[in-house]
């Protein structure tokens, strides 16, 4: 009742043995194309960290980085495994290790796909930090004379340049900020006293945006100042004019230049976790198929191969049985009349026999 | 760019990359079939046309080193020609032929970190803003147009693509030349509010940059050419050498050249004067009267005989 046995031939096994070599040296490399796309991502968001309000998001990028490195030992390993399962005598060496390995890829697998996974839920989080980030880093324009935040009105401007974006949601936000300095105020102007005054905060307001947001593809002179009052440009209308300023807000444009790389970052992962699914069922034919050889005692005949030895139920079964018998090991046995003195022998780790039955359970001798 | 006479360059790169393909994939050919004494006979003829061939590549690639550093100065020419007509052309984002040009002007100035032709004054003397967004009743703009001969609006004002994203204070792009207009500004100090260079000397610099960065790599292209001509040369020699005596398996002489430079110029020369002569002979005797060719049938053994103990 084993789970899609497959018989295998000598050549055939040797054959599968070689195939799988070489899928593992190509899985090395593709667990190097992981480490390089984690570490692709994680420069690309340090890139504008100026721009991010502190977050949880570097886990994304550290998790494939380190799947990466994981994959690069686990598939050299197998590598090594393989080529030496053509010859039965080297395989006995690794006849010990093949299970645990088996197991343990098996769980890394699964961890490439919570990565890959991971890449497209990482997207909420990513607009709320682009959010607050940007907020802060619009409001800090001005403070090119802080130290730690002089060089923020120029990452913001290239960035509204590069993006071709402008404010958070869009030009309005700049409405509701000071964006010029009050050293460039002169304080004793008239208008300017007035916009101050305008405002509980004492902000100098103005319904006008910095150069960067300007149109490149505007037919007109770019129009910054004054821009909701219609009778201050000649031949203009605000709400009508699409081309002077970048239509777009910066988180918006920014979200979708993440996502595009996350989208493709994640299905390369998923490509990528397929192929070491397929990897891993290869080396567990081969494995089950090699010691079925061994069990049958000429290495030249044929043998099965297959992924489970019981059906899923029983395989359930059997090792829940194994883990709690483990448990067991380990506490007093109450039949004994809890006298710790009596020695009684542990059946966890028995084989089972030929019929692969549990034994029933024997009366203890006190 | 005005014209495109520095396409030259490039263009010759480009041929002598595509033949070089050829020529060495031959040469290759010819290396691998004189292991074998049998095969490369075939080749002989071809070799001195492979040469000529080979050596005319070289030269060409050496001209093209020198053509790019002596075209820097046409380079720059056509540049400035350019830029003034971009700059011109600038407001005409209406007429057809010309509508991309302020695109085209506001992206090179924001990615070349340049402003105007030499400087930002440039755009002090052309009207940049079209008419159709001037308000022709006020009488500011009247007055400007006023101000100049050509009835241009000029203003000491410049694009926003001339704004410096580096400058610590929002950009000042309007009366520039006032420091009374703006608040603590004098413009004859303030260095960071526009970008300083001209867009020409950008372009320039950039395009010297690339030429000399791919300048080294044709060099050694150069050099790997002429090694290979050279020791093909050497294997051509001493294959045929090894071929024409009895044991081809004996040790056999290579050279560059059969005799010394001199003497070999001088074969040339002469066996270039045949071919002249031979081709001189011929077209006087087609040219002979009808009449004259019994004279001439008479005087021909004559004739024959004269030459040949000159040449």
């Amino acid at each position: 009742m084993a789970v899609l046995r497959v018989k295998f031939t000598k050549t055939k096994r040797d054959k599968l043995a070689q195939v799988l070599w070489i899928l593992n040296w190509i899985s090395v490399i593709t667990g190097v194309i992981l480490f390089s796309l984690g570490l692709f991502l994680k420069v690309e968001i340090n890139k504008r960290k100026e721009l991010m309000a502190d977050r949880d998001i570097q886990y994304v990028p550290n998790m494939l980085i380190a799947v990466g490195l994981i994959a690069c030992g686990i598939n050299f390993l197998g590598g090594k495994i393989c080529y030496d399962c053509v010859d039965t005598t080297k395989f006995l060496r690794w006849k010990l290790i093949m299970l645990p390995y088996i197991v343990c890829t098996f769980f890394f697998t699964s961890c490439i796909l919570v990565g890959a996974l991971m890449c497209y839920s990482m997207r909420g989080e990513l607009e709320e930090s682009l959010d607050l980030g940007l907020a802060a880093a619009l409001k800090f324009y001005k403070d090119t004379d802080t130290p730690g935040r002089c060089f923020l009105k120029r990452t913001v401007d290239m960035l509204q340049i590069e993006f071709r974006c402008c404010g958070n949601e869009g030009y309005k936000d700049w409405f509701r900020i000071q964006w010029i300095s009050n050293r460039y105020l002169d304080m004793s102007h008239k208008e300017v006293l007035d916009r101050l005054r305008s405002n509980v905060e004492g902000k100098y307001l103005q319904d006008g945006v910095p150069f960067s947001c300007c149109n490149v593809d505007s037919p007109r002179p770019c129009i910054q100042s004054r821009i909701s009052n219609n009778s201050a440009h000649y031949n203009y209308d605000h709400v009508t004019e699409q081309l002077n300023l970048w239509p777009r807000g910066c988180r918006h444009a920014l979200l979708d230049h993440y996502t595009h790389i996350m989208q493709s970052i994640g299905l390369t992962v998923l490509v990528i976790w397929v192929f070491e699914l397929s990897v891993l069922t290869g080396v567990r034919y081969l494995q089950t198929a090699l010691e079925n050889v061994l069990r049958l005692g000429d290495p030249d005949s044929e043998s099965d191969g297959w992924l489970l030895e019981n059906s899923f139920m029983e395989t359930a079964r059997i090792n829940l049985n194994i883990i709690k018998n483990l448990g067991k090991c380990n506490q007093v046995d109450t039949a004994s009349n809890g006298d710790p003195n009596i020695n009684v022998p542990c059946t966890s780790t028995a084989t089972y026999g030929p019929d692969n039955l549990p034994p029933k359970p024997q009366p203890k001798t006190s | 760019m005005e014209n495109t006479e520095i396409h030259v360059v490039p263009n010759i790169l480009l041929m002598v990359g595509l033949a070089s393909i050829g020529t060495n994939w031959i040469a290759s050919r010819v290396c691998q079939d004189s292991l074998d004494m049998s095969r490369f006979p075939r080749w002989k003829g071809l070799l001195l046309a492979w040469f000529a061939v080979a050596t005319l590549l070289c030269c060409l690639l050496v001209t093209v080193v020198i053509l790019s550093y002596a075209l820097q100065g046409r380079l720059e020419e056509s540049l400035k020609i350019g830029l003034r007509n971009g700059i011109r052309f600038y407001k005409d984002t209406d007429v057809p032929g010309r509508c991309f040009q302020k695109e085209t002007i506001d992206r090179l100035q924001m990615e070349f970190r340049c402003c105007g032709n030499n400087n930002y004054k440039d755009w002090f003397e052309v009207q940049w803003v079209s008419n159709r967004y001037l308000d022709f009743t006020s009488k500011d703009v009247k007055d400007r147009i006023r101000s100049n001969v050509d009835g241009r609006y000029l203003l000491d004002g410049v694009p926003f693509s001339c704004c410096n994203p580096g400058s610590p204070r929002p950009c000042l792009q309007n009366h520039l030349t006032d420091n009374h207009a703006h608040y603590n500004y004098e413009y004859q100090s303030e260095d960071l509010n526009l970008f300083n260079r001209g867009c020409r000397q950008a372009l320039t610099d950039y395009y010297m940059g690339l030429m000399n960065s791919t300048g080294p790599g044709v060099l050694s292209v150069i050099l790997i050419q002429v090694s290979v001509i050279l020791s093909l040369r050497y294997l051509q020699t001493a294959v045929e050498g090894a071929m024409a005596s009895e044991n081809p398996e004996d040790d056999s002489v290579g050279y560059l050249l059969e005799k010394g430079l001199k003497d070999t110029f001088e074969d040339i020369k002469s066996k270039a004067q045949d071919l002249l002569k031979l081709a001189q002979v011929d077209p006087t005797t087609g040219e002979a009267c009808p009449e004259a060719e019994d004279e001439k049938a008479n005087n021909g053994t004559d004739k024959a005989a004269s030459p040949t103990p000159t040449s």
